[in-house]
């Protein structure tokens, strides 16, 4: 039984630490959100074209490192931590994953390593305008025409649409419902009949995004695997995306203790130490305990991926649900002990905040989780 | 990174869970899932024996004291087993994880000699002489005063919260040796036999209707000057040394026990139908996500004392069951219904109501929660110490 990282582990956690402590710092956050486009070019360059991390559930066949969720989750903690506002986890999570499960090997081959050395950036639309969780929430349309097939209607919450080079989208059959009839259809951006809009958002550090598909012409080829098959592989690739968005939540939210940390202990109000006074000591207590756990759940989540199997789906949903209640909690608690400058648009406080709310809702909320395990535990 | 036991801890696995079946289904059977630590004492202390003299009770610890040598692996296995036995609460629990531990690190050879085989074998239980009336959560302001006499000490004083008093042989008292020192300093740490004139025990009645713990009055009672372990004056050095010893193995124990908890409440659930209210779903999901996560801490716990790393999360846990049993306590209330309230007599209860009024003090024992987040926050996070009054 071994629950420790091995020093490789380590070393690309470490590697990672460092690129973001050049590349990501709040200066650069800020600029990238403030940009015309709403995202950070240069930290995509750094991690994903010079480092490969993009890659980093790639089998090496097709061009990527083949390391595991392990890995995957140490990388998404730290830039979890530091709200990089880039298609990292769109790219090299879920289009990764989608493409894994549901594409054909010809399709792994011809579509993994451009998203493996950073060259392509990719999205998932999951779900329809209403945000309803996946499968049940998607509604665009992918429908026999001729001797090929239509895709119509219209995608919701779709993150960093407006930069991806490549969308992913989950599209259903006419009158199927759940996860019954599901095709991923693979879409250049600028394909013909696809319009992007961008959402204005709470979070600017996710760009959400709206598709609207106005009778886009889809070849069979475009489509990843069988028409209307992918209704389980999406299953697995959301639940392995909620395990591993798991990791992000938990960088967030232990950034947000450790800068509440060196915040108490620097703000001196009463001739003390506001650290010193037990009720902020025992605030901060509690964000360390949810931060604990957190990162044991999102730890066991990424094992329960790298070894397979169904314990996937449960071990997702444990994660998923703790650490989106750890990061609002922590982040709520952030604004809160900072006082009123916690309050101000110039501090970074409300940006994880913002994160720790748009992050709780876009794969199925803590509630809808929690339901999930109720269902795996035997209640029916 | 694995969460797999190694191929060949499956022999040992298989070892212990035969034996323990053996006893369990054969000579103890009246023992199986008894998990207080009050009834049938006498057939208690004879399953302390049996264990002990099949060297089953202390694995860890060295042979020549009457263990296995056993690594952290083989004595996680083996406690997940005896779980999984529905085995009975350990009686010896003090002597084997408290003063045995403390004895191997701060004792003397001749005293390791003298009392951990008797510890090991079953054939002395132990309790712990801490907590006192005006020293509890403040425990270094203890007033127990030992004077030296001789080749001996003379104890005057009480302790409260006693567990195991009633029946204990030995307990270990943290007491003033130094006349006029205030606070952690001037304190030493003595073993003291609980067999004579000098003591005498009061049980004291819990919420629950039992008497698990006692007062236990020290009136000239003897120790020898060998029965000191450590220095005169060293005695907060050991008494917490031995709160600080790593307690992995016996969390794991803890949460298969847990485990059947949540897994009764389950079953309850379905069979009364409160499964379909969404709130009890909501609330059951969280319990089993709260213990799997439980799991986890434990496992992180373990690898980083395996590898000699101090985790500073190791300073949530017990903040964390405590409050995670609490609220379990909450929930099987609310599941089972008015029926928990009602039972086999007016001072014994159903097993999980039980469970609910025991959980209350789970947030007391061993440092309350309140204390627990000043340690978090002064040990884990760095903040400053509470300031204190004298």
């Amino acid at each position: 039984m071994q629950f420790a990282l091995t020093d490789d582990q380590r070393a690309i956690r470490e590697s990672v630490r460092a690129v973001l402590a050049k590349e990501a710092g709040l200066e650069q956050l800020r600029a990238a959100i403030a940009s015309p486009d709403g995202w950070d070019a240069a930290l995509w360059n750094a991690l994903a074209v010079e480092m490969g991390y993009t890659g980093l559930m790639v089998p090496e066949a097709q061009g990527g490192t083949g390391f595991g969720a392990v890995e995957m989750a140490l990388v998404l903690e730290e830039l979890g931590a530091r709200l990089a506002v880039i298609p990292f986890f769109e790219t090299a999570v879920l289009a990764v994953q989608t493409i894994l499960s549901a594409g054909t090997m010809a399709q792994r081959d011809a579509l993994l390593p451009a998203l493996a050395d950073g060259s392509t950036k990719a999205t998932v639309a999951i779900t329809g305008s209403d945000g309803r969780p996946s499968p049940d929430g998607i509604t665009a349309v992918l429908k026999r025409s001729g001797a090929g097939w239509q895709l119509t209607g219209e995608a919701g919450f779709v993150p960093f649409a407006h930069v991806a080079d490549l969308l992913l989208v989950a599209a259903r059959a006419p009158g199927s419902v759940g996860d019954e009839a599901i095709s991923i259809v693979v879409l250049p951006a600028g394909t013909p009949g696809l319009t992007v809009e961008r959402l204005p958002g709470l979070d600017p550090t996710r760009p959400f995004a709206r598709l609207l598909f106005r009778d886009v012409t889809v070849e069979e080829d475009a489509i990843l695997g069988a028409p209307n098959t992918a209704g389980q592989a999406l299953e697995r690739t959301l639940a392995i995306a909620a395990g591993l968005l798991a990791a992000e939540q938990t960088g967030g939210a232990a950034f947000c203790l450790s800068t509440t940390v060196e915040y108490a202990q620097q703000r001196v109000q009463f001739g003390r130490l506001i650290g010193s006074f037990q009720a902020v000591k025992h605030e901060l207590a509690d964000m360390m305990v949810a931060v604990e756990a957190a990162r044991s759940a999102a730890l066991y989540a990424a094992v329960a991926i790298d070894q397979g199997g169904d314990a996937v789906f449960e071990a997702g949903s444990v994660a998923r649900s703790w650490c989106t209640d750890a990061y609002r909690m922590c982040a709520g608690e952030a604004i809160q002990l900072h006082g009123g400058i916690g309050f101000t648009w110039e501090h970074h406080a409300h940006l994880y905040f913002k994160r720790a709310w748009s992050s709780s809702t876009w794969f199925g909320d803590a509630a809808h989780h929690r339901e999930r395990v109720a269902r795996l535990i035997g209640l029916g | 990174m694995t969460l797999a036991f190694a191929p060949e801890l499956e022999s040992f696995r298989a070892e212990a869970a035969a034996w323990l079946e053996e006893q369990l289904s054969g000579p103890f059977k009246d023992l199986r899932g008894l998990h207080n630590h009050v009834d049938a004492i006498e057939r208690r202390r004879e399953w302390e024996e049996r264990l002990g003299a099949a060297r089953w009770s202390c694995i860890g610890w060295p042979q020549a004291f009457g263990g296995r040598d056993a690594t952290i692996a083989e004595q996680v296995v083996f406690a997940e087993e005896y779980a999984r036995a529905g085995a009975p609460a350990r009686i010896g629990h003090i002597g084997i994880e408290l003063a045995g531990p403390t004895l191997l690190a701060f004792g003397s050879e001749e005293q390791k000699q003298r009392f951990l085989p008797d510890i090991a074998g079953g054939r002395s239980i132990w309790c712990q002489g801490y907590s006192e009336p005006n020293a509890g959560s403040d425990l270094s302001n203890v007033r127990t005063k030992a004077r030296r006499d001789g080749d001996r000490y003379l104890i005057d004083g009480q302790k409260i919260w006693t567990s195991m008093g009633s029946i204990a042989d030995w307990c270990f008292v943290l007491c003033r040796t130094e006349a006029g020192s205030a606070g952690s300093k001037g304190l030493s740490f003595l073993l003291v036999d609980m067999h004579q004139p000098g003591v005498t025990v009061r049980p004291i009645r819990q919420i629950t209707g039992e008497s698990e713990f006692s007062e236990v009055f020290f009136d000239g009672a003897v120790a020898k000057a060998c029965d000191l372990v450590g220095e005169e004056g060293q005695g907060w050095k050991v008494a917490m040394g031995l709160l600080g010893f790593e307690r992995g193995v016996s969390t794991l124990a803890q949460q298969m026990h847990f485990r059947t908890e949540l897994d009764e409440l389950i079953a309850t659930a379905k069979a009364n139908g409160k499964a379909a209210d969404p709130l009890i779903r909501q609330r059951l999901a969280q319990a089993h996500i709260g213990l799997k996560i439980m799991r986890y801490n434990a496992l992180r716990m373990l690898a980083n004392a395996e590898s000699g790393q101090l985790s500073p999360e190791a300073y949530t846990y017990k903040l964390y069951w405590s409050t995670w049993h609490r609220d379990l306590g909450e929930l099987a209330m609310d599941i089972i219904g008015p029926t928990a309230q009602t039972g086999v007599s007016a001072d014994r209860f159903p097993p999980l109501t039980n469970m609910f009024l025991m959980s209350r003090a789970d947030t007391i024992y061993a440092g309350t929660n309140q204390i627990q987040r000043n340690i978090i926050a002064e040990r884990g996070l760095g903040l400053p110490r509470e300031a204190r009054g004298r």
